[in-house]
């Protein structure tokens, strides 16, 4: 598998957020978006998830499947949290189980990804009462129960504390070892140590975008 | 014990244990000795038996009255005194308050439905009622809408304040409204004379549903401090749970 | 189709745990037709003859403002985008969407009315009637209503906008559904006339709604 991006360029607000942009990163492969803010890093990750229309350039996905969209095999971690805090944390996973599966999920499944990011105490609590901090678990916990090859993530470690941001990198590592595909927007250093980087916003001389550091 | 003492929640709801079946028991004597007094009394020459609605009615108007005074006695405590347990009293009474305004505009509509032919007319005692109600839901709609416990109690309580200084002058101008187009001839719902058969029944009626108020303000408030310790708890559970930078 | 009901479920849970379930729309609905007759004044035959339209009005009103909720609240935590990123066409969740809504609070609407008829002298037969063509009309102020809350989400503007969109486009289903009122009241057109041009406005208003509000949504999300 392998997703791909050929000559990007996207305009927000009559603003040219970039141009000419190449990347390409395999399945097992993990590519981080670097960049100062407005560069585009997230403009970039929502082009891929396709909630942005491109102004010019091509994406494509080797090997996928063939019946579905790029933006129906990823999973889009942003700033918000999509979560309703008049559900509880359970029926907030069990939602998006069900809305974003192209099966019905196992009774039950909520729990053993509630689980993994340590929220399985709080199944039955209204979501209004988790913390920042928790409610990133809870996101995270989607990518989970509901199985896509792409992960997008924009700046995942933002609102996690330490053990937090360890898990991800466990759960990171683990979705790459299974030949899927993570591309995040960052500002500094997530865990994963041999990733990609691709620079926006920086013309240095020599550097091709998509080598490794 | 002094009445300092009832400020705190646990003291108060020891006490309001304590209380309750007597309070309960004494609401019913007196419900029933009211009504007795009431199906005693003589019918009226004109509306015949109807007129024993009025027993409910007015009672109901008063008490509907009544606790939007003690909403308001709640929202002072709560904006200047900082009383804990004001917001809880606040909040308690305005479910109770509205459904004694409804059973005075429900025995109103009965009551006038024989003289009137229809079940409302814009009488301006029955209409200013009518907009008391709707007060008394919207109070009631703001205390769902805002989460937090606090926040909601001194929304509700500058609501509170701005209506009961409101109320006397809807009421004027509801008077005002309805003798613009009053025709000469209508029946209003007046009370009768006051008579001691009437008055002993009515007064009767008034006092125990003024212990029947007391009775379900105390059984609110004491749940109402119950669902905030469960809240409480939720919060406690989600902060000794991991991630909770607490 | 399971997605189809989750998301149904979902927004079906919501509005009951939130808004009491179209309580604060009644409630709305309640205050909007009381507050006529202090402008008109307490004569209860002309209260008779224009209640269908007062109620009428009222219902259109508090469909409204509640419609506002609709997508925005989804656009603000992010469900939204998940939705956009579904194998499921963003016009049946719309769909979905707006059933769940039209549940929550035009039937509460609809049920209302005999109680809001005796407040316009209504009698039984009258409210009967315009609970019935609210029944038939409420979908299509939903699902009308449906473009302009998708357009206000997508341009971040709110509540006026949204009326200001949508109020020209419900003018049919007015005219025809206190049409039909009346001519159940007091003839003498008859009552099947304007009631099937009603009917047939709800069922467009349905299709149009769905797919402009999708195409809205989408195209707002750039």
């Amino acid at each position: 598998m392998r997703l791909e991006g050929v000559a990007l360029a996207c305009i927000r607000g009559g603003r040219e957020v970039f141009a000419g942009l190449e990347f390409s990163v395999g399945g097992g492969e993990a590519l981080l978006v670097t960049g100062r803010n407005g560069a585009g890093k997230s403009t970039l990750l929502r082009l891929v998830a396709g909630l942005v229309r491109p102004a010019g350039g091509r994406l494509s996905l080797s090997d996928g499947d063939p019946e579905r969209s790029i933006a129906e095999q990823a999973h889009y971690l942003g700033h918000l949290d999509a979560l309703k805090p008049s559900l509880t944390v359970g029926e907030n996973l069990r939602f998006w189980m069900r809305y974003l599966a192209s099966a019905k999920p196992a009774e039950g499944a909520e729990y053993t990804a509630l689980a993994a990011v340590g929220l399985g105490a709080l199944t039955e609590l209204p979501a209004a009462y988790l913390s920042a901090g928790q409610r990133r678990r809870l996101s995270i916990a989607r990518l989970l129960a509901v199985k896509r090859p792409i992960w997008l993530l924009d700046e995942p470690t933002s609102a996690l504390d330490r053990d937090a941001q360890d898990m991800l990198a466990d759960l990171m590592r683990a979705h790459l070892s299974g030949g899927g595909i993570i591309a995040a927007a960052t500002h500094g250093p997530i865990g994963l140590d041999r990733a990609r980087e691709l620079q926006l916003g920086a013309i240095r001389p020599g550097i091709r975008p998509g080598t490794p550091p | 014990m002094a009445l300092i003492d009832l400020a705190n929640p646990s003291r108060f709801l020891a006490l309001a244990e304590r209380l309750l079946p007597y309070l309960i028991g004494l609401t019913v004597f007196a419900l029933a000795a009211g009504l007795y007094l009431a199906s005693g009394a003589p019918d009226d020459y004109q509306q015949g038996a109807t007129v024993k609605i009025m027993f409910i009615h007015v009672p109901s108007a008063w008490l509907s009255m009544l606790v939007w005074g003690v909403m308001s006695v709640a929202a002072l405590g709560t904006l200047v005194w900082r009383h804990p347990l004001a917001d809880v009293a606040a909040k308690a009474a305005a479910p109770i308050g509205a459904a004694f305004t409804l059973i005075c505009l429900v025995t109103g509509s009965l009551w006038g439905r024989p003289m009137w032919g229809t079940y409302w007319v814009w009488d301006a005692r029955l209409t200013s009622v009518l907009v008391l109600f709707l007060m008394y839901l919207g109070v009631i709609a703001l205390w769902r809408t805002v989460d937090d416990p606090s926040r909601a109690g001194r929304a509700a309580a500058i609501l509170t304040l701005v209506g009961a200084i409101n109320i006397p002058i809807i009421k004027w101008s509801v008077d005002w409204w309805n003798t613009l187009h009053q025709p000469a001839s209508v029946v209003k719902l007046g009370g009768p004379a006051i008579h001691p058969t009437i008055l002993v029944p009515l007064l009767t009626m008034a006092v125990a549903f003024a212990l029947l108020f007391f009775t379900l303000h105390v059984a609110a408030m004491r749940n109402e401090i119950l669902r905030r310790r469960v809240r409480s708890l939720m919060l406690l559970k989600a902060q000794i749970a991991p991630g909770s930078e607490a | 189709m399971n997605a189809l009901a989750a998301i149904f479920m979902r927004d079906i849970r919501l509005a009951v745990r939130v808004g009491g379930g179209g309580g604060i729309g009644v409630l709305f609905f309640l205050i909007v037709v009381v507050l006529m007759p202090f402008a008109i004044g307490p004569d209860m035959a002309l209260l008779g003859r224009i209640g269908p339209a007062i109620l009428w009005l009222g219902a259109l009103l508090a469909s409204l403002l509640t419609l506002e909720r609709l997508f925005a609240a989804d656009h603000e935590d992010g469900s939204l985008d998940l939705i956009l990123m579904s194998d499921t066409p963003l016009e049946l969740a719309v769909a979905a969407k707006a059933l769940a809504h039209w549940l929550t609070t035009g039937l509460p609407l609809v049920i209302a009315v005999p109680l809001l008829g005796l407040f316009m002298n209504l009698d039984g037969h009258a409210s009967a009637a315009v609970a019935l063509t609210l029944l038939a009309g409420t979908p299509a102020l939903t699902f009308i209503g449906l473009i302009g809350a998708a357009l206000s989400v997508a341009l971040r503007r709110g509540g006026l906008l949204l009326a200001v969109l949508v109020l020209p486009l419900t003018i049919p289903v007015l005219v025809f559904g206190v049409s039909a009122s009346n001519a159940a009241i007091v003839g003498p057109l008859p009552f099947g006339t304007p009631f099937t041009i009603l009917c047939a406005l709800t069922l467009t208003s349905v299709v149009i709604g769905i797919f402009a509000a999708a195409a809205a949504l989408r195209h707002g999300m750039e």
